[in-house]
């Protein structure tokens, strides 16, 4: 069997890290995955090759987190080589060592925001970011879209990517109003440097193969191929699937690979999934023969039934609905964004953010400033539960001298009152904190 | 006293061993029309004036298998596989019709759907038509039946993930008995998982297994006949060794054991304790094998044989086609060759090596022998480096015509061009080991722990045997710059490894305390615990399975240990266990250390 694309595996199970015995992301997490993986033979397949990650730096995570107080505090190894496998999946691509990627690899990531005070949504660190971030340093600037296909809102790479026009975020996911964490609806659509270039689609509950590859075909497809990324990025949670326990969605290994083979992403990286049995050994093993070129026909779950998983008309008419209104709302972009943010010099955006798994709330205040000139340097002011009150500034990649400029002078200038500050100069990948 | 005997693909060679003395050794060349003639001939040879009632084990390196593989020599088998959901196999390598049946148990052994024994009826009722076509054909054109044709079928049997419950196979493999001369069950073979090896390696199994049987009842009424009666065993690619009567059930673990007894001999004769690079340079190739912390590295899944990668365990070993009677040839454009024995101070040396190719064919014996192509040989006897006593000066010329006659299209004397051949050749065994180790060291771990400690396999030493490494072991030294090691019998190395090999054997074992079932696939283990089985009882019960085992195995004591160990908590709605992974092996060893 010989694989028509090149890919890369960074498959690394962890199995000696679980955020606690009995909790969802445990050890045994990808014990399954494994077993059916080797018992299927995927590492004879030609074409195929695994790979492991390197962790990840200090530097790395510097360039997507402001990590309260450090990042040896807050980040602990596992999380390292976690953030390490995706930064490998992505240069497997860069590197030319393989055509595409895909790292297994725990802990998930896309629920971290810029600022880490915990774990939350089962992450610290947000892998693809950091994976994507160490891309940008090293290889230049490029036009990415990355697509999140898991079942939670992917808040943090949201977070992350909300003012930069040049990473497309969409994601699609269960209703927010009917599960964790609650956020992902249509209006959010970015920051005053780059909105509408994040877009949401939120699912209702019991969406099937149907409603998803609806989506897929009627604004995602269309979208990307409007925008013409230089890399295509899949967010790939599993959880979407129909025996998922903490979700309530219908789709299938069937559906999984259809969709990464439409999708044709260069890089996937796993994000959440918690039906480790039933479900992630052969949704991951659709997903890779998918990215690999190879038939995955025969990849079904034991007990997969399409009539039982048929979807109710009236979802399908929901989502079609849905479908036109966020595509039409890509189209007008310019037009709603001079309606979100008008003249505006400064765009303020508060927010109260619960980090689930340690049981922090966070208070804070984004402030991004509006530039002729490039994306805009902006700020975030910050406190925890905790007694952290920190500032984190950060200078864009492509931003102006004077953007520049101002975010040294406003990282000396602040500190009284505050437990820390901390400066991201993007532009000359140099990181501050006092 | 031990015996050895190592069949190789042109010579055998025997060896003797006693009180950690090397008392006898015999070289022979191997008839390939009669390989059983060849064995016997060997043994009587080597024992001839040695005290029959003294040996005490005779260990048989044989290529019957290999070679019934690679000349496709086989039994006809037919082939049932059950492989349920996932990548819709084929096997093109597997020269028999595959019939695929319904039914499938996922990866936790759990019976999601059951065998059809309707469809059985009629894969039984079809197969046996089939049969008798072929008999009736056969005799409706009056064909001289051959050996194969005249014997009953065998049959393998295969199912998804039977390594962790094998009941479909067993049941299968109890339907279809009667129809079949042999039957081989895939999870009898190995407890690890990988469906496509497993079933290739059930497939050799059941297709060497008629022309192993008859070799091996053959061999031990021989012996018997010339009164030895110490136990017969045959290596193993592993490096280790099974009793004959095993070896008949399992005849395909007794495949490739030729490069494996070469390194136990090595192993015997060096001291080893560090990462060291083994290299057995010889006619045709050169075998590279690394040890870590002295212990050998293992293929990661199983050894592969022609077009059939299999799950036969076996010690890590990579072929090149550089041996003394790799031919050489000029080229006009460089190969690519990363170069760079001297590239630091002598680019025109350089630029002119990278024209020069060695092998990767033999195309006949060295000039030196009367042959037709230069050889690396040949171009070692231009240098003086060999023993001039047992040539005549005639021979002598011939290799230097021929060498000459290279050398001057690259404007050289006889001589340079003959040193250059010679630094090339420890240049490209070392460009191939520096592949090998980035490869090996990049091998996939799945534990933070391992990530960090990030174990890389530095050797620190070269090990060097086979005709041409006295030679090359100078060169080998400037390319490596690591201390390069030659003992002094390595010449029937592979046969003391052969005489000193004891038994190995794997074990896995799995335990499950939702579903309390515990299962050890190679000894068809599968059987009942109780919801509370812990670790520490796993590791009691595979080192007591795996310790009786060893004494059927041989009379002295084998060292057991286990080698991976795991326990997994599962949560599963309410209910919660563990899922227990250990793996146990005896000790690959040595019988003794030659003095």
């Amino acid at each position: 069997m010989q694989a028509k694309n090149k890919l890369g595996l960074v498959f690394f199970p962890a199995f000696d890290w679980a955020i606690s015995p009995s909790h969802p992301e445990r050890e045994e997490r990808l014990l399954y995955t494994q077993d059916q993986l080797f018992e299927e033979g995927i590492q004879d397949i030609a074409g195929i090759e695994f790979f492991n990650p390197v962790p990840a730096t200090e530097k790395d995570v510097q360039r997507v987190h402001f990590a309260v107080p450090d990042v040896k505090t807050r980040f602990s190894k596992s999380h390292m080589v976690s953030m390490g496998g995706a930064i490998e999946a992505f240069d497997l691509v860069f590197s030319g060592r393989s055509e595409k990627s895909f790292a297994l690899v725990r802990p998930p990531g896309h629920h971290a925001h810029r600022v880490v005070y915990g774990d939350r949504g089962f992450c610290v660190g947000n892998i693809e970011a950091v994976g994507l971030e160490a891309m940008r340093t090293k290889y230049g600037d490029l036009r990415v879209a990355v697509i999140d296909t898991d079942c939670h809102h992917g808040d943090g790479t949201e977070d992350i990517y909300w003012n930069d026009p040049d990473t497309l975020f969409i994601s699609f996911h269960q209703d927010g109003r009917t599960l964790y964490p609650g956020t992902g609806y249509i209006d959010e659509a970015g920051g005053p440097g780059a909105y509408g270039y994040n877009i949401n689609i939120p699912l209702p509950p019991k969406t099937g193969e149907q409603g998803y590859l609806y989506v897929l075909d009627h604004v995602i497809l269309p979208i990307l191929a409007e925008y013409k990324p230089d890399l295509i990025v899949n967010s790939a949670g599993q959880d979407n699937h129909y025996s998922d326990p903490i979700t309530n969605m219908n789709f299938t290994a069937q559906g999984y690979a259809i969709l990464n083979e439409k999708l044709n992403p260069d890089v996937a990286i796993l994000e959440g999934g918690y039906s480790i049995e039933s479900a992630l050994p052969y949704v991951n093993t659709g997903i890779i023969l998918a990215m690999a070129g190879l038939d995955y026909s025969g990849v079904k779950e034991p007990d997969y039934d399409p009539s039982r998983l048929r979807q109710d008309p009236r979802i399908t008419e929901h989502i079609k609905k849905l479908s036109a209104t966020v595509y039409e709302r890509w189209q007008q972009r310019d037009v709603l964004a001079e309606k979100e943010y008008g003249n505006q010099k400064l765009v303020s955006r508060k927010r109260n953010i619960f980090y689930d798994t340690d049981g922090i709330m966070e208070r804070q205040t984004q402030n991004f400033k509006v530039c002729s000139n490039c994306s805009g340097l902006n700020y975030i002011d910050s406190r925890s539960d905790r007694g952290s009150k920190i500032k984190g500034i950060t200078i864009p990649r492509d931003a102006c001298r004077n953007c520049q400029k101002e975010g040294y002078e406003l990282y000396e200038k602040s500190g009284s009152g505050l437990t820390n500050v901390y400066l991201q100069d993007r532009v000359n990948d140099r990181y501050l904190a006092k | 006293m031990l015996i050895g005997i190592d069949m190789g693909g042109t010579h055998i060679d025997g060896v003797a061993v006693k009180d950690n003395k090397i008392i006898k050794t015999i070289k022979h060349q191997v008839d390939h029309t009669d390989l059983y003639r060849t064995i016997l001939n060997a043994i009587y040879d080597l024992i001839a004036d040695l005290d029959k009632a003294q040996i005490s084990r005779v260990n048989l390196s044989t290529t019957i298998s290999t070679n019934a593989i690679v000349e496709n020599k086989t039994a006809a088998v037919d082939l049932i596989l059950q492989k349920g959901p996932g990548i819709n196999f084929e096997f093109p390598e597997i020269p028999s019709e595959v019939n695929y049946i319904d039914g499938y148990v996922d990866h936790r052994g759990k019976m999601v759907k059951d065998l059809d024994y309707q469809q059985l009826a009629v894969l039984k009722k079809d197969l046996s038509a089939r049969e008798d076509l072929k008999k009736d054909l056969n005799k409706a054109e009056d064909l001289k039946q051959d050996l194969n044709m005249s014997q009953t079928k065998n049959l393998a049997v295969v199912t998804k993930f039977s390594t962790r419950n094998p009941e479909h196979e067993k049941a299968i493999a109890d339907y279809f008995a009667a129809d079949y001369n042999q039957v081989t069950q895939g999870h009898t073979l190995s407890g690890r998982l990988n469906f496509p090896r497993r079933v290739n390696t059930a497939y050799l199994n059941s297709a060497v297994y008629n022309i192993f049987q008859e070799f091996a009842n053959n061999i031990a009424a021989a012996l018997r006949e010339v009164e030895i009666n110490a136990p017969i065993y045959i290596l193993k690619a592993d490096g280790g060794t099974m009793p004959l009567v095993d070896a008949i059930t399992r005849p395909v673990e007794t495949i490739l054991s030729g490069p494996a007894a070469s390194f136990m001999g090595m192993s015997a004769l060096f001291d080893n304790r560090m990462d060291s690079v083994l290299l057995d340079i010889g006619g045709t190739t050169t075998d590279i094998f690394f040890l870590v912390d002295g212990v050998p590295v293992f293929e990661p899944t199983g050894i592969t044989i022609g077009q059939h990668k299999t799950l036969v365990r076996a010690i890590y070993s990579v072929s090149i086609g550089l041996g003394g009677d790799s031919c050489l040839s000029v080229v006009n454009s460089a190969d690519g060759d990363n170069f760079n024995y001297l590239s630091a101070n002598n680019s025109y040396d350089n630029n002119l090596a990278e024209k020069i190719r060695i092998g990767p064919e033999r195309k006949g014996p060295p000039l030196l022998f009367g042959g037709t192509i230069p050889t690396l040989t040949d171009a070692m006897s231009v240098l003086h480096k060999l023993d001039f006593d047992n040539f005549s000066t005639e021979q002598v010329t011939w290799a230097r015509q021929g060498i000459t006659e290279l050398a001057e299209q690259l404007a050289l004397s006889a001589e340079d061009f003959a040193e250059l051949v010679l630094k090339k050749a420890a240049q490209t065994i070392k460009n191939q080991v520096d592949n090998l180790l980035l490869q090996l060291n990049s091998q996939p771990v799945y534990t933070v722990r391992e990530i960090l400690a990030d174990r890389q396999i530095k050797p620190v030493e070269v090990k060097v045997i086979g005709g041409p490494a006295k030679i090359l072991a100078e060169y080998l030294k400037q390319v490596f710059k690591l201390n390069v090691l030659l003992p002094e019998q390595f010449k029937v190395a592979n046969a003391i490894g052969a005489a000193l090999a004891q038994p190995t054997m794997e074990l896995n074992l799995l335990a499950d305390t939702q579903r309390k079932i515990l299962i050890i696939p190679e000894l068809n283990i599968y059987e009942k615990i109780g919801s509370r089985y812990s670790l520490a009882e796993g590791q009691k019960y595979i080192l007591q399975c795996l310790n009786q085992a060893a004494k059927k195995l041989s009379d002295s004591k084998l060292a057991t240990e286990i080698i991976e160990e795991s326990s997994f908590n599962m949560v599963d709605g309410y209910s919660s266990g563990k899922n227990i992974r250990i793996k146990a092996q005896i000790k690959p060893g040595l019988s003794c250390v030659i003095e």
